[in-house]
């Protein structure tokens, strides 16, 4: 059974917390996790560590259980087996914007916080995600991009040592999906919180990233560091040799490796 | 899309609002929660909203056309002798009835606004009672399987009981004063309040759910803020239906050893052969049911707003 460390539980009620923690302690650590369904082995095994203020973010083809992770690290999935540690409050952004339909739109930025002004604090988040003018809409009448910045602003309301994305641009156009990366980045450089993304596309993730690992067969089989500065030219000689390295490691065969 | 479809009772009964209202958009089935991802639906804009809300108003007076056909049709085959005026008295008389029982208090009839504030007072209290423990008992049915293991076998069963078979049994145990009605009344309005709450709760989307975990709600602001409101457009077709399964039970309650109400005054015209009186009744009837579906949708435009732009997309 996995074990939730009792001290994270307790900076959840409590943001200030982790800050005082010593800052080489990883805000989530895992040590032989593992996750299957029936037969079907999807963590075998798997020790993850993030840093704090770390941007970390995972790639691997389907079903190769990226999204069982990070359900694991948000506490979701409660079939897990082996050691789990998160020692930040956790905030999760999901692939759809998840907004609750029946609350306008600053409604569902507060929901579940224990504050005497709500629509305040929403409405500055909002204004972060640039999409105040829109806090007394209903979430169906919003864009897939304004939907997706609400509930960004839902996440960073909370104040998380650890923001969990998982595929959150993967439904959006391409050109809204840039423009979120960089508020994405912006809102990461502000707040500083440790940063897990899953996603399937190798430039998102070399674009954003401190670290890009590649899931394959329930375990990291690939860890590397980016030190490019960002904004990152997608054409710098580091990434070029990434992308094939990555994609190699993903078994895409796009083009020679010479 | 694919919400559950509104459960109908199961009583073989017609239940008077669906069929009053047979194309409004407020009897399609109810879509417990957004769209796949919300995103396809993401695109009506507020624009279009506003065009066909505006139409839709306009376009209302077509919905009078073919009641008022039918009325013409009505007066003209009971005024030029086609059916006898015994079976089908012309509305001209029925109006001169209606003001008739209203102006004048007679021994036989007393007065309509009297015997319909009596009818009235017995519906409120039998809906209240039964639609008050109808949704109480989904609640709990919906929220676990204890309390569905528990609570649903029963409902279940009382579904299937013909209710007007009932009333025998509820004379014996409740003698002929408001009891029994009451309760017929009560235990109409309950089932399909319960069965449609029961059915929107459990088709909440599971995804809220887990991101009311993630967002760290209580169980009781999961409830208040995820599992009702995501039940309310099952809850007000329920309760749609309720009301005319109560108005329903009304009328049979009261042509039973009723001394007043509504359902007295038919059976005193029945007595008397004077069909006009009867009529004038079933068309007070008529109103009433009307009237509170009219309320229920009512309330149904103002909590379901935020749905307004999937409806009209």
């Amino acid at each position: 059974m996995a074990t939730r460390n009792s001290g994270g539980v307790a900076a959840e009620r409590n943001p200030e917390k982790p800050g005082s923690e010593s800052s080489a302690s990883p805000v989530a650590r895992t040590r032989g996790l593992s996750r299957s369904f029936g037969d079907h082995v999807v963590l075998d095994d798997l020790d993850l560590d993030i840093q704090r203020g770390e941007f970390v973010a995972m790639i691997g083809r389907s079903g190769t259980g990226k999204s069982t992770l990070l359900r694991a690290l948000a506490g979701l999935d409660q079939g897990v087996s082996g050691e789990l540690e998160v020692t930040a409050p956790v905030a999760v952004v999901f692939q759809e914007p998840r907004l609750v339909p029946w609350k306008k739109v600053w409604a569902n930025v507060s929901l579940g916080l224990r504050t005497s002004d709500p629509r305040g604090v929403a409405r500055s988040a909002l204004e972060e995600t640039g999409l105040a003018a829109r806090a007394d809409a209903w979430p169906l009448t919003l864009s897939g991009g304004e939907a997706q910045r609400a509930a960004l602003a839902r996440a960073l309301v909370r104040d998380p040592g650890l923001l969990l994305l998982d595929e959150p641009f993967s439904a959006l156009d391409a050109l809204t999906r840039i423009s979120t990366h960089g508020l994405v980045l912006s809102l990461w450089e502000r707040h500083q919180p440790a940063v897990l993304l899953v996603t399937h596309d190798v430039d998102e993730a070399l674009a954003l990233a401190d670290r890009v690992l590649v899931l394959a067969d329930g375990q990291i089989a690939h860890s590397a560091t980016i030190t490019v500065d960002r904004p990152r030219d997608r054409d710098h000689p580091d990434l070029v040799s990434l992308r094939i390295r990555l994609l190699t490691e993903l078994g895409v065969a796009t083009r020679d490796v010479s | 899309m694919g919400g559950a479809a509104p459960i109908q009772h199961g009583r073989g009964a017609t239940v008077p609002v669906s069929t009053r209202t047979p194309t409004t958009r407020e009897d399609s089935p109810p879509e417990p929660t957004s769209g796949p991802g919300g995103l396809p639906i993401a695109g009506v804009t507020a624009a279009s909203r506003t065009r066909t809300g505006r139409g839709w108003r306009h376009k209302g007076w077509l919905r009078l056309i073919s009641p008022a056909a039918v009325l013409a049709i009505w007066q003209i085959i009971s005024t030029t002798g086609v059916v006898s005026a015994q079976k089908l008295p012309s509305l001209t008389t029925l109006w001169s009835t209606a003001v008739h029982l209203i102006t004048t208090s007679s021994p036989t009839y007393g007065t309509l606004q009297g015997a319909m504030a009596i009818s009235l007072e017995r519906v409120a209290i039998g809906f209240a009672i039964g639609g008050g423990f109808g949704l109480v008992l989904a609640i709990v049915a919906g929220l676990s399987r204890f309390g569905e293991n528990t609570v649903d076998p029963i409902m279940q069963a009382l579904r299937t009981l013909p209710l007007f078979g009932l009333i025998p049994v509820f004379i014996v145990w409740f003698g002929i004063g408001e009891a029994p009605k009451i309760t017929l009344i009560a235990l109409g309005a309950a089932i399909p309040l319960y069965l449609n709450t029961f059915a929107g709760i459990r088709g909440v989307d599971g995804k809220l759910a887990e991101l009311g975990k993630v967002l760290g709600l209580r169980r009781s602001e999961m409830i208040r803020d995820i599992v009702l409101p995501g039940a309310l457009p099952m809850i007000l077709v329920g309760l749609r239906q309720s009301l005319g399964v109560a108005w329903l039970a009304l009328v049979v309650a009261e042509q039973i050893n009723a001394s007043a109400g509504l359902g007295y005054i038919i059976n005193q015209g029945e007595t008397f052969l004077q069909q006009n009186v009867i009529f004038v009744a079933l068309f007070v009837y008529l109103i009433l049911g009307l009237l509170t579906d009219y309320i229920v949708r009512l309330i149904e435009r103002r909590a379901l707003t935020w749905r307004r732009g999937i409806l009209e997309a």
